[in-house]
């Protein structure tokens, strides 16, 4: 499929609401995301506390960012490894392709990262000459497609497990036609054996990071399937691409923000693999990378912190937000387009994209504050919408005639008398479409209410007016005496 | 009962102005003379300002910062000499309680202001509750209900024991709780209009599962969310009703639910 355009979200909606495969995937992340919820923070009392301990490592490691990135700079140095600090995209995709060169390398592992996707990482160094290998197993079901994540920690939820059989089929062409690949089991097996000859033959792995830890220098990976860290120990180089608010002070912090973490992505108390790595092979060391290289990339991050948005730098891209949004799960991550679904990709993608791109994704929130109240990080997201939305109504960007509408109405509003005219003209034109129905099935002007749902019609008289006549004097009850007509 | 934020003397009779937000006022006036009656019940004297207006929530989730803040001003004028401000809307008194004194937290004349109108605000059922110290309620509806948590009520003011506790209390009344309760309805204002499909899907689940409960009515606090569901279950011909949780609890002189008339079906299933 190809990738969707944030500015078409209402087109991309549509398609993926027919999407039947796509819909009954999402059905059951919803479904499976509630249950894990309550079964994770019944059994954490403590859990409201974690979040507020791991919102103040990040507010106080984001208030000395370049304190703690210069710490993490030098330590990561002392144990032998390489930082590169990259400005944007173009940077950093070509510190890593003249990494590769140096090393000489044909065959690049890749573990999951959506620093990744956000430079558009695969496409570069394909295009360069390099084998790149997604290990992940959702993100090497999604290569094998031509797909991007629709999730941050579960890439590949918009499938359906027969589709996924069906690709391996396609792909997997030298193994038995009819094997059996029923059971995500059947599956697993055969991406490992696939992968295992890749993680052997690959000269350069590339990994994102959960975090990165100043006071030692160290990198914090998490994975369920272990492909993180045959990523980065096995190639001869490790490269890791992480931008730059994954840094926290100390190893203690870390361990504070994982427990949310996993508890937060997935439901679990933790995923199956921690890895801590600290620089390249030290001389006794069993295993490791000869080189190791750390990019630290803002892409735009230092804008963020000087503004209003400098609270969604807490993320730690668990995805609670994505999977917990109604939005989300009426049409999936891909319809966002830009690379973060949800209501994560509806606050960074304006940031990352532009507004200009991007201003649909903001407005497509009922504001129903469910990402806020699942985020760990506890980042305001409705709030930052809202922002979003302020700016997209300065710049003039969202659609003529629903500013025209805003802006009748808010003369309206702010003219009392006027407004209480206005509210009686239109029961009665309301009335003369209801006729004695109690519901109204088209309204004129408004259309987008009455897609989905009639119009039920006004009991008959506002409350204002019948209040009034019913208690005459009382109406006056204020004591500015300001009570309009 | 635990009073959340009571003033240091309560008053006696404390002079409420109720706020009765745009929906009530225009579609379901019997919502606004519901909570009235209950606020009078519940020992308070009852000012309706006839100047009222909105929220000014539109505009401010549209983005349109100047106007919701010229309606906010318009709004504290009108209400800040009040002991409290009630609305039946968690949405509309959130607004107040929680946007009001972000929105004019640059406006010198009117920050302290919004912050004081801020702490006196109340959702209509809270009130009765936290602040009026209610745990018990004369009334009775002899038949099966569900009820759905509006969005900014449960999240912005954290309704969602109190209007249950009223509930159990009244005579006959069974609840049947929603399989997702705090699950948005799709409602979200102008978004239902900007949104209609996305929106749509959302109400269709919600109706799905209000169905699934076998209640006759299913409930709320928010006429907006009401309005959403309760025209979603005639699109698609369901029986159930829809009504705003004061009209039952108010008693006893009950019209017709939600989009229905006298003589289509006003009575309880
Ligand atoms: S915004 Fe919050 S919930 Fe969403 S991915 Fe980031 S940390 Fe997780």
């Amino acid at each position: 499929m190809a990738h969707q355009i944030s500015l078409d979200f209402s087109k991309n909606a549509a398609r993926a609401q027919a999407d039947t495969d796509l819909q009954s995937a999402l059905a059951k992340l919803q479904r499976d995301t509630r249950l894990a919820r309550s079964i994770i923070t019944g059994r954490l009392p403590e859990f409201e506390d974690l979040r507020d301990r791991a919102v103040a490592i990040k507010d106080h490691t984001l208030a000395n960012l370049d304190h703690y990135l210069e710490t993490f700079e030098a330590n990561v140095t002392d144990a032998g490894g390489h930082v590169h600090w990259c400005n944007d995209a173009g940077g950093a995709r070509e510190t890593i392709l003249q990494i590769c060169r140096d090393s000489d390398a044909k065959i690049v592992g890749k573990g999951k990262s959506m620093v990744s996707e956000e430079i558009a990482l695969n496409d570069y160094l394909i295009a360069h000459g390099l084998e790149v290998v997604e290990t992940d197993l959702g993100e090497y079901i999604l290569q094998l497609r031509g797909e991007t994540p629709s999730h941050v920690v579960m890439p590949a939820i918009h499938l359906k497990k027969e589709q996924i059989a069906e690709t391996f089929r396609d792909h997997h062409t030298t193994l038995d036609p009819d094997r059996p690949l029923d059971v995500p089991r059947d599956m697993t097996e055969e991406a490992r054996a696939k992968l295992r000859e890749k993680f052997l033959a690959a000269d350069v792995g590339i990994t994102g990071a959960n975090m990165l830890i100043a006071e030692t220098g160290s990198i914090v990976v998490v994975t369920n399937e272990g492909n993180g860290d045959l990523t980065q120990t096995l190639p001869r180089v490790h490269i890791v691409i992480a931008a730059i608010e994954k840094v926290v002070p100390r190893v203690e912090d870390a361990l504070s923000i994982l427990r949310i973490l996993a508890r937060s992505a997935t439901g679990q108390e933790i995923t199956c693999y921690t890895t801590f790595a600290t620089g390249p092979k030290r001389p006794d060391d069993l295993d490791g990378p000869e080189e190791f290289h750390l990019i630290l990339l803002d892409n735009g991050r230092t804008k963020l912190l000087e503004g209003a948005f400098r609270d969604v730098l807490r993320c730690i891209r668990c995805g609670a937000c994505q999977s917990a949004c109604p939005v989300y799960g009426a049409v999936g991550g891909h319809a966002y387009g830009g690379v973060y679904g949800g209501p994560i990709g509806a606050v960074l993608t304006p940031a990352l994209d532009g507004i200009d791109k991007a201003w649909p994704l903001p407005e497509a929130s009922s504001f129903c504050g469910n990402c806020e109240a699942v985020c760990p990080m506890r980042i305001p997201l409705p709030g930052l919408m809202r922002r979003w939305r302020d700016i997209a109504h300065n710049e003039k960007l969202n659609k003529a005639g629903a500013r025209r509408g805003l802006a009748l109405w808010a003369w309206a509003a702010r003219r009392p008398a006027l407004y209480r005219l206005g509210a009686r003209i239109a029961l009665r034109l309301l009335k003369t479409f209801g006729g004695r129905r109690g519901y109204l099935r088209r309204v004129p002007l408004a259309g987008g209410w009455t897609t989905a749902r009639d119009l039920p019609a006004p009991e008959g008289g506002t409350f204002i007016d019948l209040w009034q006549k019913e208690n005459l004097g009382k109406t006056q009850g204020n004591t500015t005496g300001k009570t309009g007509s | 009962m635990t009073a959340a934020a009571p003033p240091v003397t309560p008053p006696v009779t404390p002079r409420v102005g109720l706020f009765a937000t745009c929906l009530v006022d225009l579609y379901r006036p019997s919502v606004g003379f519901a909570a009235a009656s209950l606020l009078e019940q519940a020992g308070c004297e009852v000012f309706v300002p006839r100047a009222q207006v909105c929220c000014g929530q539109p505009a401010y989730n549209a983005g349109d910062r100047a106007n919701a803040a010229a309606i906010a001003r318009q709004t504290i004028n009108l209400f800040e000499g009040f002991d409290y401000i009630v609305a039946p809307s968690g949405s509309c008194a959130g607004m107040l309680r929680r946007h009001y004194p972000d929105l004019l937290s640059d406006d010198p004349q009117y920050a302290t202001r919004a912050q004081s109108v801020a702490d006196k605000t109340w959702e209509l059922i809270v009130f009765l509750t936290d602040v009026r110290g209610w745990t018990d309620i004369d009334a009775s509806w002899p038949a099966s209900v569900t009820y759905h948590d509006a969005c900014s009520g449960l999240r912005e003011l954290g309704v969602k024991n109190q209007p249950r506790q009223l509930l159990e209390k009244v005579e006959g009344l069974e609840l049947r709780e929603l399989e997702a309760a705090d699950v948005c309805c799709g409602f979200g204002g102008t978004f239902c209009i900007k949104y209609p499909e996305v929106s749509g899907a959302m109400v269709d689940n919600k109706v799905d599962e209000i169905v699934a409960t076998g209640a006759a009515t299913v409930l709320s606090g928010d006429l907006g969310c009401l309005m959403n569901i309760a025209g979603r279950l005639s699109r698609r011909g369901e029986a159930v009703e829809a009504r705003h949780m004061a009209e039952i609890l108010a008693g006893p002189a009950i019209g017709p639910a939600i989009g229905r008339t006298a003589d289509s079906d006003g009575g309880k299933a």
